[in-house]
């Protein structure tokens, strides 16, 4: 008996693959399939759930409401409309920003000599080992009516003897942008440098005997073999961006509202369960969509285990 | 031409970007020496040891000196219990996913079975999901359960089952273990297999295979798979905000519930330490792993 199973390679790997998929199934795929059911379900008075089926909180999500009667002055209401496309505008804006701050600097550590493109790569990596929450405080410090940014443009003004009136920087959009590009950088750092060290430099050599320039060895050579890294990387910026709510409850006081606070919003305070797994799994089903036509015009990097 | 050659556009860019990079990190250290107790504006540093002294907000004299917010903060007791929390979470989480996603690593790169194209994909779930809808569907999880078996058995009060620690750590190792699992399986495709087929055709039987061949040689897979869980728990925000209850609050709960009422240098205290710490830690091993490289 024993030895027949020490023979089955087949039950063998089963084995040792089950502790994993008692994770996998139990706290990734059960919740999952979970907050789906109770996205249709309705909300009881002391905020659990009654498990029904309705689109209520689709409706709500799209805005239609469906008692017209009642006063109300328009059927629609955009508001959660609004939350999600400012979510992903914002994803875009902060994906494109990233992509083109990480790009000049990952390929200057892939050019460095072998010796030097270690240190390079540790130093982009120890900003990372400080808290994700740190890093947004540190933010908070420089962008403030008072902070580091006003601090200095203060003095320069008492300097000059011209006039000052402090900026407002925090609590504003474009706080939160920074906010994201600064936490997620990075992240899109490492995997176009996997993907630019990987060139062979003959092709380089080959493109300038062939007389291109330049301007053109980059967009015919550089840039196409390092999609896989770019790819990569948006998925590792673009998805956490979609549903982060740290940055934009700190750095966007309550002014900023994206859909990683609303869900969070409908959980803690609102108390409305049903409503915050309708917005969550609208939102999961977006970053699917984004992350399917995009792998699928370009390929899934393998780079995206370097991070 | 010159393979290391680089314009003077990606030379400033480049500079540029580890400006910013580091720009945050040397605010928060220098902060954390800031004589105003607000913390609003940086009114310099705390010189004088001796006695507190406290003028109008600012910080003149500390038996701590300079380290006045350090001491403070080392007398913060909820800061003491998080990091305690943050770093029994850590540990028994890292342990556990590091085993957990060795043994999946070697089925999926060693055997064939039935369940084996599941199980990839299923990998692949916590990189493609936003944190956020994983906490909350952890979250609605773990209430239906215990709401259930707290009125199955009948519990009251205090004896019934809520979220805390255990949900915390079991959530910790869900999100690590494809992470592990990745790091090993990669090692493990480069890895030679006729070491261990020499050693079974010697006579050893696949435990002592295992644990005289392949483990020793999968070893850096394994620590480095291991540490990246240890980075991922230490650095979670998300799926502890969800998951966490009475008691196990750590430490970037912690900060974050304390950032929305009010600002002070203890939390750039706490910011250097950790710093501190994670670059002495990484410095460590990076020195053994190459003492270990040139030993070779």
């Amino acid at each position: 008996m024993f030895d027949k199973l020490r023979q089955n390679k087949s039950f063998q790997g089963t084995l040792l693959v089950a502790p994993t998929l008692v994770f996998m199934i139990g706290l990734l795929i059960i919740p999952l399939i979970l907050t789906a059911v109770i996205s249709f379900g309705e909300r009881d008075s002391s905020g659990g759930v009654i498990y029904s089926f309705g689109l209520h909180n689709y409706y709500k999500l799209i805005g239609y409401s469906t008692n017209c009667d009642s006063g109300a002055s328009s059927c629609f209401d955009m508001l959660y409309v609004q939350i999600l496309w400012r979510s992903l505008t914002l994803a875009f804006q902060t994906t494109m920003i990233v992509i083109s701050l990480a790009y000049p600097l990952s390929y200057f550590i892939a050019r460095a000599t072998p010796s030097k493109r270690n240190t390079y790569l540790f130093m982009v990596l120890v900003p990372l080992w400080t808290n994700f929450v740190i890093r947004v405080y540190a933010w908070m410090m420089i962008l403030r009516t008072q902070g580091v940014i006003n601090g200095i443009l203060g003095a320069i003004a008492n300097l000059l003897h011209i006039p000052f009136a402090p900026l407002e920087m925090l609590y504003t959009p474009g706080a939160v942008l920074v906010g994201m590009v600064y936490e997620f950088l990075p992240f899109m750092i490492l995997p176009i440098f996997t993907s630019l060290e990987k060139i062979d430099n003959s092709l380089y050599e080959a493109a300038a005997d062939l007389g291109a320039n330049s301007i053109k060895t980059f967009f015919k050579v550089t840039l196409p073999l390092s999609m896989p890294g770019v790819v990569a990387g948006t998925i590792l910026v673009f998805i956490p961006v979609m549903g982060t709510f740290i940055v934009s409850d700190l750095l966007g006081g309550q002014k900023v509202i994206l859909v990683g606070n609303l869900i969070q919003r409908q959980f803690l305070d609102a108390r409305d369960p049903t409503f915050g797994s309708a917005a969550s799994l609208v939102l999961m089903v977006m970053t699917l969509i984004v992350t399917y036509f995009y792998t699928k015009k370009f390929g899934f990097g393998e780079e995206i285990i370097v991070a | 031409m010159n393979p290391h050659r680089r314009s003077i556009f990606v030379k400033t860019m480049t500079f540029l970007v580890y400006s910013f990079l580091y720009l945050p990190i040397f605010v928060l250290i220098i902060y954390s020496f800031n004589s105003s107790k607000t913390n609003i504006l940086f009114e310099g540093v705390i010189s004088k040891f001796g006695d507190l002294q406290i003028v109008d907000g600012n910080v003149l004299q500390s038996p701590c000196g300079p380290f006045h917010w350090f001491c403070e903060l080392a007398k913060n007791k909820e800061v003491r219990s998080a990091a305690g929390n943050t770093l029994e979470i850590a540990f028994i989480s890292t342990i556990s996913s590091t085993i957990i996603g060795t043994l999946a690593a070697l089925a999926l790169s060693r055997y064939n079975f039935k369940l084996k194209p599941f199980s990839e994909m299923s990998l692949y779930i916590p990189i493609v999901i936003p944190e956020i809808v994983m906490g909350i569907g952890i979250l609605t999880f773990f209430s239906q359960v215990f709401n259930y078996l707290n009125s199955l058995i009948g519990l009251q009060g205090d004896a019934r089952l809520g979220l805390g620690l255990f949900t915390v750590i079991v959530s910790h190792i869900a999100f690590s273990v494809p992470f592990v699992v990745l790091v090993v399986r990669a090692r493990l495709q480069g890895m030679d297999q006729s070491y261990e087929e020499a050693a079974m055709d010697l006579g050893a039987n696949e435990l002592t295979t295992f644990f005289r061949v392949t483990l020793p040689m999968l070893l850096p897979g394994v620590l480095s798979g291991g540490l990246m869980a240890f980075t991922l728990s230490l650095d979670d925000f998300v799926i502890t905000f969800f998951t966490n209850g009475p008691g196990s609050t750590t430490l970037p709960i912690y900060v974050f519930g304390l950032l929305r009422k009010i600002i002070t240098p203890q939390v750039n205290a706490l910011s250097t330490i950790w710093i501190m710490v994670v670059f002495t830690v990484v410095l460590l091993l990076q020195w053994l792993q190459n003492r270990e490289s040139s030993h070779k």
